[in-house]
């Protein structure tokens, strides 16, 4: 019969087991739920719309962040601007071009290596390398180039996941029309694969806007309002190291909490709109 | 080209021998396609029949380490000579392969990817081109009222003759086809089957296929393979019902394979 009754033992074991992965999971959703609330809590009450609209004044004793939000905006663009072309590009000569599948695998395995390193030795080797060697001085410029490498290998290895995706028979297919090489991957290739891509930049982003380590090094502290091209050249502070400078220097903790919050918001933005690309050519592709 | 029209064969294999990597898969073949007919390529798998087909367009050329000697004539061209426009040669050898492939785009789009590919920007050509390549693909009834919908929602049947239309899309003259039904339900392999006997009035055509009845059933002549090696080859007529060769008679009566 199968209806013959566990053992007791059995039974025990069952609901103990059950019992603690009850615990670990609300222990991880209470986790992160305190967190946010505690967040928000000490955020919100700090926030105001010239708290957003303005830049610090130590005359008038005004604290404001929008150098601060612009700062991050430049350097994001910055970094984008260069590190997108460069890891789509080498990700597409590894995966599509390069005939020597073994040193292949060594930079991809150099890749994957760098983009476990600690994100502060980066910005150490950005400093001697931008600020000193190349002589930008601490600026967003320093800054975005320095997050463009620490990005470089983590765009280069989504990009080449995602053309691996893409099936061979679709190349044959457009090979066996006479297609040359580039146009194929132009027309076959990437748009097979283009929703893995988008999803590696925007985690990209996500990974730009929240680094602080790299950038105390090489972009500086100012918070100067500046516009885009004069911004780059001069030293500024991001939301991240703001953050840092508000709490740590100057003890201005319901500041940080502020900031904070903004940065919370985004991170959860910048996700969203990572789900959201994948759903929507999920949806075209089985159309 | 055209003084080869009235030519009997349109390509010529000679001493062909293929390697990928040390191993040899083809052994001196010697092999006439007949132009405006089909050819049956048979036999057991890893005979190399594939492999061989794949040389008529130089398709084996994206895999790495694969070596070739010997000649292939196209029209009394050596396909394999360094000033061969492989673009062209695929242009004229179109491919239609074992599991049907189309692009994840609209059946217009997959149609037209070929003549695009080969310059031809204009709307109203284009158009005509892609309903005169699916007519010719006996496809074009079923499509005809949601041209501009993805290709991947066709059945695996309507897939395969979509992939015919876009290899026909480029004019070419000789047709190679991998396989083309083993993928499909009897149904679907019928209709594959009869467009093909339809096609051999304009193209030249070589099929690979495992299945024996459908070399007699389509092909005029057919070309046995063994282990890279080219046992016999012959009107199908005669090979299926007196072949020269005892392996020949040991692999149709299905002893072995």
């Amino acid at each position: 019969m199968i209806k013959e009754k566990l053992s007791f033992k059995r039974r025990f074991y069952i609901v103990i087991m059950r019992a603690l992965m009850y615990i670990c999971t609300s222990l991880t959703a209470c986790l992160v739920l305190a967190l946010v609330v505690y967040l928000l809590i000490k955020g919100i009450p700090n926030l105001s719309w010239e708290f957003l609209t303005s830049s610090p004044s130590y005359l008038t004793g005004r604290i404001g962040i929008l150098p601060d939000i612009l700062n991050t905006i430049y350097i994001m663009i910055a970094a984008l601007i260069v590190v997108i072309p460069l890891g789509i590009g080498s990700a597409v000569y590894l995966t599509e071009y390069a005939k020597n599948k073994r040193i292949v695998s060594i930079i991809e395995y150099a890749a994957e290596t760098l983009s476990g390193i600690p994100s502060i030795i980066y910005g150490l080797v950005g400093m001697l390398f931008f600020c000193q060697f190349l002589g930008m001085q601490t600026s967003l410029l320093a800054g975005a180039l320095t997050l463009c490498i620490m990005n470089l290998p983590t765009i280069m290895r989504t990009t080449q996941e995602s053309l691996k995706t893409v099936p061979s028979s679709y190349r044959e297919g457009a090979f066996g029309l006479g297609a040359s090489r580039w146009r194929v991957i132009r027309t076959v290739v990437l748009p097979g694969c283009v929703d893995g891509v988008i999803t590696g930049c925007i985690l990209s982003i996500g990974r730009i806007l929240g680094e602080s380590a790299a950038l105390l090094f090489t972009a500086g502290f100012a918070h100067t309002l500046n516009g885009f091209v004069d911004g780059l050249g001069s030293s500024g502070s991001s939301l991240t190291v703001a953050l840092y400078v508000y709490a740590k220097e100057q003890g201005e903790f319901g500041v940080a909490f502020a900031i904070a919050t903004i940065l919370l918001l985004l991170s959860f933005m910048i996700n969203l709109a990572a789900e959201l690309t994948q759903r929507f050519f999920r949806r075209k592709k089985t159309i | 080209m055209t003084e080869n029209e009235n030519t009997k064969s349109i390509i010529n294999v000679e001493d062909l021998c293929l390697w990928y990597g040390n191993h040899q898969a083809l052994e001196n073949v010697n092999l006439k396609i007949d132009s405006k007919s089909i050819t049956a390529l048979i036999g057991p798998s890893g005979c190399g029949k594939s492999t061989f087909l794949k040389t008529l367009n130089r398709m084996n050329d994206l895999i790495p380490e694969v070596k070739i000697t010997g000649k292939v004539f196209y029209n009394n061209i050596d396909i394999y000579d360094p000033s061969t426009d492989v673009s062209n040669l695929r242009r004229q050898i179109g491919m239609v392969f074992q599991k049907p492939n189309p692009f994840p785009m609209s059946i217009y789009e997959n149609v037209a990817y070929g003549p695009k590919t080969h310059g031809i920007s204009s709307k109203a050509k284009l158009d005509d081109i892609v309903e005169e390549s699916l007519k010719d693909a006996a496809i074009w009834d079923e499509v005809k009222d949601r041209l501009k919908k993805n290709a991947l929602g066709l059945s695996g049947g309507q897939q395969q003759r979509l992939c015919i239309a876009r290899a026909l899309a480029v004019k070419p003259s000789v047709l190679l086809m991998d396989e083309p039904t083993s993928a499909l339900d009897p149904i679907s392999t019928s209709k594959i089957e009869e467009l093909t006997l339809e096609l051999k009035e304009k193209y030249s055509i070589v099929i690979v296929t495992h299945n024996m009845q459908q070399a007699v059933r389509i092909s005029d002549s057919t070309a046995f393979f063994l282990m890279g090696e080219l046992v016999e080859s012959g009107d199908t007529e005669r090979i299926f019902s007196k072949p020269s060769d005892k392996r020949t008679e040991d692999y149709i009566t299905g002893r072995f394979g």
